[in-house]
Order: structure tokens, then C-alpha cells, then sequence
């Protein structure tokens, strides 16, 4: 069973990139590159370093926003969930936030941060900060009731119940949520690149398009894609490990 | 069990005159325009299995709720072991009717997880919870976790975690009905066994006739619209005959028609 | 949340922030906030202007369109995907790789291939919403009940009935939460599509109050943008709750 899935997966990559090929050398466009130029094109700039160098540009803003964004996040995501206060007055901006194309701030952080790294961190955090803030607060809104109840039936205290209760109960929820959370973070560092200032795989991106070298271009594009997919398929095993049979147990079979 | 002299002395004059664990006076309970429980008044003696049974709606786990403190009655007062209940307390414990395990802890850490709260060390609480453990029949599974358990296992768990608190009162809510019908009538004999050998007082939620009269020393009857209690019975079966006989002992039978009559027009 | 025995509706706390942003920009603490009154002003200025007009045609006719592709293209998909073990196994790991990716990175080949216009922003909408659409409905598909399935082969029903009648139907409330997540990224995707390619639709109007230091007009494009974003988000919540009553009985 095992190997038929893994063939399939091989076999589906084979036949789309099979495709990319074809459609490459046809050519369908001027502007489409063949799989293998690209390939070679990412190989090329492999061995002469310029991709690290790229994604050593592209990463800062990207982590520093996802971190600010993971802890922001929950803390406020925890505090609306806890708070029927708090979530009258703040809830509605996250919600709000995270309907709206928020892309469309990019311009007026410009104007106000000018084009550094502030712009870029701040675009990272508005895209992936509501998305943490919501999956947090709905989380511990929807502990288990009868779990809640529990602890107090054998004389929790509230700070009990918060530590061994609510957020252990909310935890997978919130870490799925910092998935989405990295995932809006990823598509964020790269607008803020192609839109603010080219810089980092973004820089690579723009100026082979400018120049027409499109086998270097596809290939920036598709490291980024395969770096996110990656990093999110590393997050979602971890959070299978940790929070193995979680979301089972206290419902009755 | 620590008392201070005047309390146990209290709780012995208690004992002498009726012997009742758990005294409900005068509760009444609205949700809104909905009374969910209307004046009732119910005493509970002690070292004996109650049966609070009636059609849903009746407001039976809203009376344990209250009894075990979870929820505050709106009039009237629950007396435990002859002081008034303000809120969740050490001498009563509670099993649910989805059992509210831990996922993500262990048999052994759920077991003792009433004592966790409690502050008790880790190696005294551990080592009651592995006798209550091996009580309900759960030895060898110590590491596991909730879900690798059966719902009839799972509910062993929340037992267990019950009986190491101590507590002279158990609560019980429904806890057999989300396990199936063979793990339940094993569960219904292990109860008769602990109300035999343990000198607890439990108060216990069905709305299965035949559980009640089988397991019961007393059987509260409630009525819903407006919630009251309509009858106390008393089975009063003979267990000597052994658990295989009493299901077919005239007595039994004769209850649960009897029971069945007084319900059945509430049921829709 | 309850004040002095009345209920608070859920969104009247933005009436606070309303008030807040009002005092902020009545105290000039800075250039980029005028006051939210002038801002409306400036809204109901600009809301028949042609220049503004045309902006929201532009973004509708993309938005629709990308919407449009993305559930015509992704419910069948989705189905196929639900019902076929073998081509769910193959296209499983695309979508799921779509679903996540950073799709702006995506955006600049479409501007090489389908140009500066209207094409490429269809199509940035359309792959911005399709991805959830298909694994909604493929995950909905997936859990209808098998007996259902059972019950309209017994009783005669062609591969093409089974679809229209049963297999949409059984996962209609997956389906429209699918839509509705898929929605909200494509009103993303739109203004994403329009940021970037910049000469189109709020894209450019955005460029053009931006660089003309216009606050108050750049606020006003904003409110609007967002106000139908949550709007139409919450009235297909609206859509999603109203079946979802079945959900719970199939």
C-alpha cells in the first residue's frame, strides 16, 4: 500500500513536469522555459551561491514578521478567547482583517516606513498575524465544556484550569493556525519584494524577467514554492507528533 | 481522612439520627423562563446507590450539577455530610457522561489528575492512582493514552480518577450510556460490587428503568414540566440470589412495569 | 458582551475604533490619518467619480471572472477527486501544495505569458481561490454517507444522476465552506493580481493617491475595498449556516 502511494506521487510529478517539458520546447510561450533549462538554471545558481545569498535577503523579514506575528498572535488570540470583553472590542478588527485584502496597505506603509526592512516585516505580520489571533481565540473558546468542568468538579483553580486545561486543549488548533499563519507570512515577504523593493529571491525574480532570462526566473520561483511547501510539510509532521490522538479521546465511540 | 474532633463528632450525631450523606431542600433552578428544577427536596442516605431517573428533560443532571456545585441553584440548599454546599468541594466527586479524559495525557496522569489539582507529590499521587488502576481493572495500561482506550475502558479511567480523590460522595452522570450494552452490564455488577465494599453514598443519573432498578437501593423518580419528584422507590431486591437471577426475579420485573406506567406518559 | 443588561451587538466595538480613529485625526498626531469624518466626505466625493467607477468595473469583471473559473473548474474537480482513488492519489499532492504555496511569486509569469491585463489578474484570482474548492469538496464528497451512495445505485441511478443529485447535494455544506474560504483568498488574489501588474482597477488607483500624498482618498478607496470584502464574506457565511442544517442530519 505504501509503495502504490509513493509511485503515485512520483508518477504525478513525472507527468507534470513531463508536461512543463513538452509545453517548453513547443514552445507554448517565448516566456516558457523548458523544465530542464530551469532546472539548470536553479543548479547554476546553487553551486555559485547566489540563491543563499538571496534567501539570506528574503528570510529576515519573513522570520522576524512570523515571529512577531506568532507571539503577538497568541497572546492576543489567548486574551480574546478568555475575555468576553476583550473579544467585543478586538475581535471584530482580526475578523475584519482577516475578509479584507490587506495587500492593499502596501502603499501607505511605504509612504509611512519608507522601503526597508520595516515595510516588509510589517507585510508579513498584517498577513499572517489575523489568521493566529483568530484559530487562537476560537480554540480556547471551544475547550471542551465537559473538561472544563471537570477540573473544577475536582477543584481547579482558573490558573489550572488556563495551564492544564485550556491550552493544552487549544494547542493543536493554535499550531495549525501558526501554519496558516507561516503560509500568509510566505506569500507576504514575497509581495512585499516585488512590490516595495526587489530584493532576495524577489531581486531574482524581477531582474531575470527584466533581462528575459526566464529559465533563471522560473527556477527563483520555484525554489520559493518548494522552500514553503517544505517548511509547512516540516511543521504539519511536527504537529502530528506532538499532538498525536488529540483530537480524539473525549468523544465518546 | 482528615477531620478536625468537632467535625466528625458532628458528622457521627448526623449519622445517628437519619444517616443521610446528601440532603437536597427546597432547590429550584430556572434557565431563563425554563424551570429546570421546581422546589425539590430529596435526601440521600448514606452508604447507599440513588438512582435519579426520569424522562430527559427532567432536570436530573441539572440536580447532580447542583449537587456536585458545578452549577448554583437558584433557591434552597444541598447539605453534604451535614455542611452547606457553596461550590465544588473534596467530599464529592464526579464521573461524566463522556468521561472528559485528558487526550493528551496518560491513564496514570488522568487517574491522578484530581490529585494533581490538589497539589499531592507526584510519587504519593501515582502511587494511589495505580491502585484505583488496578481497581477497575485497567492494570498494564498506566502509559496509554484516551484514544488507544474503548469507550468502556475510558470510562473505567474517569471511574478510577473518581475513587482516588477519596471523596465519600460519587456522582455518577449517565456514565454508562455512551458504552455498549455487554461493557454496560459488566460496569452495573463492578458498581454493586463498590457500593458493596467501598462506604461511599452514590448518586446515580440513568434514564435506563432496568440499570436503575437493578443497581439501586433507592430510586428517585422525577417527572419533567414543572420538574418534581414524583416517587421515591425503594427495589428493595434480594442480591443474595446472584446477579445472573435478578434480572429474571418477579420483583424486578414487577418495578420496572410498574416504573414504566408512571413514565410512559411523558415520553414522546 | 453585555453592558447594563443590554446586549451588545458583535460588531459595535468597531463603532469605538470609528470613534478613536475620529480623535486621532481631529489631533493631527500625523499627516497619514485625517479624520475618519473627512475621510467619508471624501468617499461620497469620489464614490461617482469615473476615475472610481471604473476602478470597481476593473476589479468586479476580474473578481467575478476568477471566482467564476475557480468553482466551475475546482466543485468537478474536487468530485472527481472524491469519488476516484486513482486520480486523487495523483493530484492530491498538487493541490496540497497549492493550497499553501505563496502564490504571488506565481503572479510575475502570468504577467510574462498572458500580459498587463485583465487575463492575468483573472487568472491570480482564479488560482488564489481555487485550491481550497477543490479539497473542500473532495473532503465533503469523501464523507458522504456510504449507504446514500448504496441507496441511489439500488435504486437505478446513472454515473450522471449520482452527480448531480447525489454527490453535490450530500456535500453541499463542505462545498459552500470551501467556496466561501476560496472567496476571501480570491478578493486577496485580486488586489494582490492588481498591486502588482499596478496599471488596473484599485491597483492603480491605490498608485495614484499613494504618490500624490491623497490620505484621505486613500483611506476612503480602502474602507470601501474592505467593507465589501467582509461583506461578501459574510453573507456566503450566511449562505454556508443556512445549510448547514442538513449538515448534522445526512
Amino acid at each position: 500500500m505504501k509503495h502504490r502511494s509513493l509511485l503515485l506521487k512520483v508518477l504525478s510529478a513525472l507527468l507534470v513536469f513531463g508536461a512543463w517539458e513538452i509545453a517548453g520546447r513547443i514552445p507554448v510561450s517565448y516566456a516558457f522555459p523548458t523544465f530542464i533549462e530551469s532546472m539548470t538554471a536553479l543548479a547554476r545558481m546553487t553551486f555559485d551561491g547566489s540563491i543563499f545569498v538571496a534567501y539570506a535577503e528574503t528570510l529576515k523579514p519573513l522570520i522576524t514578521g512570523v515571529a512577531i506575528s506568532t507571539v503577538l498572535g497568541i497572546g492576543f488570540g489567548l486574551w480574546i478567547g478568555l475575555s468576553t470583553r476583550f473579544e467585543w472590542l478586538f475581535s471584530p478588527i482580526f475578523i475584519v482583517m482577516q475578509a479584507a485584502p490587506l495587500a492593499a496597505l502596501i502603499p501607505l506603509l511605504v509612504m509611512v516606513y519608507g522601503i526597508g526592512l520595516t515595510s516588509k516585516v510589517f507585510v508579513v505580520c498584517i498577513m499572517s498575524m489575523p489568521v493566529i489571533v483568530l484559530s487562537t481565540s476560537s480554540a480556547v473558546r471551544n475547550t471542551p465544556a465537559s473538561m472544563k468542568e471537570m477540573a473544577k468538579s475536582f477543584l481547579a483553580k482558573d490558573r489550572h484550569i488556563l495551564l492544564k486545561i485550556i491550552i493544552p486543549a487549544a494547542s493543536p488548533v493554535i499550531f495549525s493556525g501558526l501554519r496558516l499563519g507561516v503560509s500568509a507570512g510566505f506569500i507576504g515577504a514575497i509581495l512585499a519584494e516585488l512590490k516595495i523593493t526587489p530584493t532576495g529571491v524577489g531581486d531574482i525574480i524581477s531582474y531575470s524577467r527584466s533581462i528575459a532570462d526566464y529559465p533563471s526566473m522560473y527556477a527563483a520561483i520555484f525554489s520559493i514554492i518548494l522552500l514553503a511547501v517544505l517548511f509547512l510539510n516540516l511543521l504539519e509532521k511536527t504537529e502530528n507528533i506532538l499532538f498525536k490522538g488529540n483530537d480524539r479521546g473525549y468523544v465518546s465511540d | 481522612m482528615v477531620m478536625s474532633q468537632t467535625e466528625s463528632a458532628f458528622a457521627d450525631a448526623q449519622s445517628l439520627e437519619q444517616d443521610i450523606a446528601v440532603s437536597v431542600q427546597g432547590v429550584s433552578k430556572n434557565y431563563g423562563a425554563v424551570e429546570a428544577l421546581k422546589n425539590m427536596s430529596l435526601d440521600f442516605p448514606r452508604g447507599q446507590l440513588t438512582s435519579l431517573l426520569g424522562p430527559s428533560g427532567c432536570g436530573k443532571t441539572t440536580l447532580l450539577k447542583i449537587i456536585a456545585g458545578l452549577l448554583k441553584s437558584d433557591t434552597g440548599k444541598i447539605i453534604v455530610n451535614g455542611k452547606p454546599v457553596t461550590g465544588p468541594g473534596p467530599n464529592r466527586a464526579f464521573v461524566f457522561q463522556d468521561f472528559a479524559l485528558l487526550p493528551w495525557a496518560s491513564v496514570m496522569r488522568n487517574v491522578a489528575f484530581g490529585l494533581e489539582l490538589r497539589g499531592v507529590a507526584k510519587s504519593e499521587r501515582e502511587d494511589k492512582a495505580a491502585k484505583y488502576i488496578n481497581d477497575v481493572g485497567l492494570a498494564g495500561f498506566e502509559g496509554a493514552y484516551p484514544h488507544e482506550l474503548s469507550g468502556g475502558m475510558r470510562q473505567r479511567v474517569g471511574l478510577a480518577r473518581a475513587l482516588s480523590v477519596d471523596a465519600n460522595v460519587l456522582l455518577l452522570d449517565e456514565p454508562f450510556s455512551a458504552v455498549d450494552e455487554q461493557t454496560r452490564r459488566k460496569f452495573q455488577e463492578d458498581l454493586l460490587a463498590l457500593v458493596a465494599n467501598e462506604n461511599k453514598t452514590f448518586i446515580f443519573v440513568t434514564h435506563s428503568i432496568e440499570e436503575a432498578v437493578y443497581c439501586s437501593d433507592q430510586i428517585a423518580l422525577l417527572l419533567p414540566r414543572p420538574s418534581r419528584v414524583h416517587e421515591i422507590i425503594r427495589p428493595n431486591i434480594n442480591r443474595a440470589i446472584g446477579v445472573e437471577s435478578i434480572r429474571r426475579a418477579p420483583e424486578y420485573l414487577d418495578i420496572v412495569d410498574q416504573i414504566w406506567a408512571s413514565l410512559r406518559a411523558y415520553v414522546e | 458582551m453585555w453592558f447594563k443588561g443590554y446586549k451588545l451587538p458583535n460588531m459595535s466595538s468597531l463603532l469605538i475604533w470609528g470613534l478613536l480613529w475620529e480623535i486621532t485625526g481631529q489631533l493631527e498626531l500625523t499627516f497619514f490619518v485625517p479624520p475618519l469624518s473627512e475621510v467619508f466626505v471624501t468617499l461620497f466625493n469620489i464614490i461617482g467619480t469615473p476615475a472610481f467607477t471604473k476602478a470597481l468595473y476593473e476589479t468586479a469583471v476580474a473578481f467575478l471572472g476568477g471566482v467564476f473559473f475557480a468553482i466551475v473548474i475546482g466543485i468537478p474537480i474536487g468530485i472527481f477527486m472524491g469519488r476516484n482513488r486513482l486520480l486523487d492519489e495523483l493530484l492530491l499532492p498538487w493541490v496540497n501544495i497549492f493550497v499553501s504555496a505563496p502564490l504571488t511569486a506565481l503572479v510575475p509569469v502570468l504577467m510574462v505569458l498572458f500580459g498587463f491585463g485583465l487575463k492575468s489578474i483573472i487568472i491570480t484570482t482564479t488560482l488564489f481561490g481555487i485550491w481550497i474548492i477543490i479539497l473542500n469538496t473532495r473532503a465533503g464528497v469523501r464523507q458522504i454517507n456510504r449507504s446514500l451512495i448504496e441507496m441511489s445505485t439500488s435504486f437505478g441511478a446513472s454515473p450522471m444522476d449520482a452527480f448531480t443529485k447525489v454527490y453535490f447535494w450530500a456535500a453541499l455544506p463542505e462545498i459552500l465552506g470551501g467556496v466561501r474560504i476560496g472567496v476571501i483568498r480570491a478578493v486577496k488574489g485580486v488586489i494582490i493580481g492588481q498591486l502588482l501588474i499596478s496599471i488596473v482597477g484599485f491597483g492603480a488607483l491605490f498608485e495614484l493617491y499613494a504618490s500624490n500624498f491623497l490620505m484621505s482618498h486613500f483611506w476612503a478607496v480602502l474602507i470601501v475595498l474592505f467593507a465589501l470584502a467582509f461583506t461578501i464574506s459574510e453573507f456566503l457565511g450566511y449562505l454556508e449556516r443556512k445549510v448547514s442544517y442538513y449538515a448534522a442530519s445526512r
